[in-house]
């Protein structure tokens, strides 16, 4: 069976699955979709949220970036996993007792004040769309292969398919549809790494594969790899920094309370059962994103090596691999690079008109790659392409490719549509209903709900065509977001009694305005193209080295001291707030969160 | 009642604080600051910090979810605080 057919094949049946499985749920309950968590055991609602919040970041973007960044790229492992440690021990069982289902309600009630949740819809709208320009760009990756058009043609079609997706709506609440979701996302992910790390070491396990010894050679991977890589003037493998260890500290720090703050991960501990069960799920819903996280690394020094060998045919004979005639005849190169080229995300020019592919760092000043006739890198590799190229490369059966389409298919759409869900209901139900019209009618609110979402998606598809960045690298950003503005001011209300309404809402300005300072600076305003103004801060990075995309960690720092000095010279919350939030500390007498949103 | 509201509080962040100390030595630490030192020994074919970076501190935060979940349902019980 050809490969296109089988690709077909798999994304359609996983799409039947998910629609028969919502279907299905739906006749048996009546419960309204926001309460999808509750009554569920808190291992089904695990890996319902570890579905919900891997997303064509984790899935399709994460290892490819790992993969050229080596050592460095644990940022993300690290950052998007020890998030989970916060949310359990600092806000997840303290929000459930709570008992609100958004989080700008929780800061219209702890924060007494109707411009509090309105600052916190501000954050949670900056956030989220920054979040969809990622995911887009992973859904452009993903159509645009699979479908044989350019990337550009892949973004558009996606857009069609989310929204619509979206605005069938209620699926995504549905806990056993995501539980589907899930397992085929993570079969779709580890069984080509299974076979990947077979292949290549002989352990069958990753994990374990990634620490082992080549095939047939007396040397460990990572060692070669080592070898490989810096013989091509990149830096080694396992000790690359991303720019500077402080920046990889401070990256860390900014994922890691970007996690604990971002509203549509928070949203699903709001209604497990008990507070007790909040606390296990966020246990549980770390092992089933941890089976993908401790996957990751495998993949990516896999792919690394595999590409390397198979662009540079010496990798596998140890003959020098900077040399004259060195690199793959480009005629002799195979299928997959072809079937990329179309999508234009891998391409390649003859600088030195040798017919052959060199593939190296070209900004290395190592007088070996003149010598050899070398002038210049000859392939670009977008790097949003390697996990889905990964089984293509490692030339696995075609049902392997065409499971990692699926796979990539579902991340990107269930988080995607997620976020436009949480969109709407901000848009039209926090905000507008809440704050501005509150007579307004259920049939306009799910009106401006389905308006916010259409706009909120041709946005970020536009964005998505000129994006700030690689998928991760762009998810990254709304993290640094809600780390700087959301986390804090959750925190420090479940934290310190003597919080008050103009510390909160002053700390999370200061803390929004100072990092979108900082990172429109380097991507333009907004993030449209051509708005920089890196001349008005002294150049990239020029805060100790820290990367736009690290800087939300210093933003929720001056978040934190704001609304700390600012909370001193006000007058504190009343008697009762300070009461609410005794009673927020102790479990006893949760009681079940209502339907009513 | 006063002073075991103020108890439990206390024996709430003294766990959330041990919980949060090692999940910053295992990551910050040992995945980052001492990565280049650690790098020196190898675990299998892995190179220790690099292993802290891309794999062990995964591990490790599992548990610490876990055991924090376990022990502060002990501390729930012994204030008779906890969920009936």
């Amino acid at each position: 069976m050809s490969l296109t057919f089988l690709t077909y094949l798999f994304v359609g049946a996983s799409f039947a699955l998910y629609i028969g499985i919502a279907v299905w749920a739906r006749a048996g309950s009546t419960s309204d979709f926001y309460v999808a968590g509750g009554g569920v055991h808190p291992v089904i609602n695990g890996m319902a949220t570890a579905a919900d919040w891997m997303s064509a970041a984790s899935f399709i973007s994460m290892a490819g970036l790992i993969a050229y960044m080596g050592y460095g790229g644990g940022l993300f492992l690290m950052g998007w996993t020890g998030g989970y440690v916060l949310m359990a021990t600092l806000l997840a069982p303290y929000l459930r007792k709570f008992g609100r289902f958004t989080v700008p309600a929780f800061f219209a009630d702890r924060y007494y004040s109707k411009s509090a949740a309105g600052m916190a819809v501000i954050c949670l709208l900056v956030a989220s769309l920054t979040y969809i320009i990622g995911q887009m760009t992973g859904v452009g990756v993903t159509f645009a292969r699979f479908l044989g058009v350019t990337n550009e043609m892949g973004i558009y079609l996606g857009m069609a398919i989310v929204f619509s997706y979206a605005v069938f709506g209620g699926m995504k609440g549905i806990t056993y549809t995501q539980v589907a979701q899930y397992c085929v996302l993570i079969s779709a992910y580890t069984i080509p790494a299974i076979f990947i790390s077979f292949q290549l070491t002989g352990v069958p396990i990753p994990q374990l594969g990634l620490g082992a010894s080549l095939v047939g050679e007396d040397i460990t991977l990572l060692t070669k790899l080592n070898q490989v890589v810096t013989e091509l003037g990149f830096g080694e493998y396992t000790t690359a920094l991303p720019g500077s260890r402080l920046n990889m500290f401070v990256y860390t720090i900014s994922l890691m309370i970007g996690t604990a703050g971002l509203p549509h991960v928070i949203i699903r501990f709001f209604t497990v059962p008990t507070v007790a069960d909040a606390r296990y799920s966020a246990g549980w819903a770390l092992v089933f994103i941890a089976i993908l996280y401790t996957t990751a690394p495998g993949v990516a020094a896999m792919a690394r090596y595999n590409l390397h060998a198979t662009v540079s045919p010496e990798v596998l004979t140890s003959a020098p691999l900077v040399a004259e005639g060195a690199g793959l005849v480009y005629e002799d190169r195979p299928e997959w690079m072809k079937r990329w080229e179309v999508t234009g995300l891998l391409a390649w020019t003859d600088k030195n008109n040798d017919g052959k592919i060199q593939y190296y760092n070209d900004k290395s000043t190592d007088p070996k790659f003149a010598a050899a006739g070398w002038q210049g890198n000859e392939l670009t590799v977008n790097r949003d392409i390697i996990v889905l190229a990964n089984p293509e490369i490692a030339l696995l059966p075609n049902w392997v490719i065409a499971l990692v389409a699926a796979g990539g298919v579902a991340a990107a759409l269930s988080t995607a549509a997620g976020l436009l869900l949480a969109i709407s209901s901000a848009v039209s139900h926090d905000l507008l209903k809440k704050i501005f019209i509150p007579d307004m009618s259920e049939k306009n609110e799910l009106l401006t709900g389905k308006i916010s979402m259409a706009l909120a998606i041709v946005l970020a598809g536009y964005l998505g065509l000129n994006p700030p960045g690689f998928a991760a690298g762009t998810v990254a950003l709304a993290f640094g977001i809600a780390a700087c503005s959301i986390f804090p001011a959750l925190m420090m209300g479940i934290f310190n009694k003597n919080m008050c309404k103009y510390g909160a809402i002053s700390g999370m300005a200061v803390g929004l305005f100072v990092t979108l300072f900082y990172v429109f600076a380097h991507k333009g305003i907004f993030f449209f193209k051509g708005t920089e103004y890196l001349g008005l801060i002294g150049g990239a990075n020029s805060f100790f080295g820290i990367t736009p995309e690290a800087f939300g960690a210093i933003g929720a720092g001056l978040n934190f001291l704001t609304a700390y000095i600012v909370s001193k010279v006000t007058p504190p919350p009343p008697e009762h707030i300070q009461e609410m939030v005794e009673n927020v500390r102790t479990p006893r007498g949760s009681s079940a969160v209502s339907g009513a949103h | 009642m006063e002073d075991q509201a103020k108890a439990y509080w206390f024996a709430t962040l003294k766990l959330i604080g041990g919980i949060l100390v090692v999940w910053a030595i295992v990551s910050y630490g040992f995945g980052i600051l001492l990565a280049p030192a650690l790098n020196n020994i190898s675990l299998g074919g892995y190179p220790f910090g690099f292993w802290w970076a891309q794999q062990g501190s995964i591990y490790v935060f599992i548990a610490l979810i876990f055991v924090y979940a376990k022990m502060q349902g002990k501390i729930d019980v012994k204030f008779n605080v906890n969920e009936e």
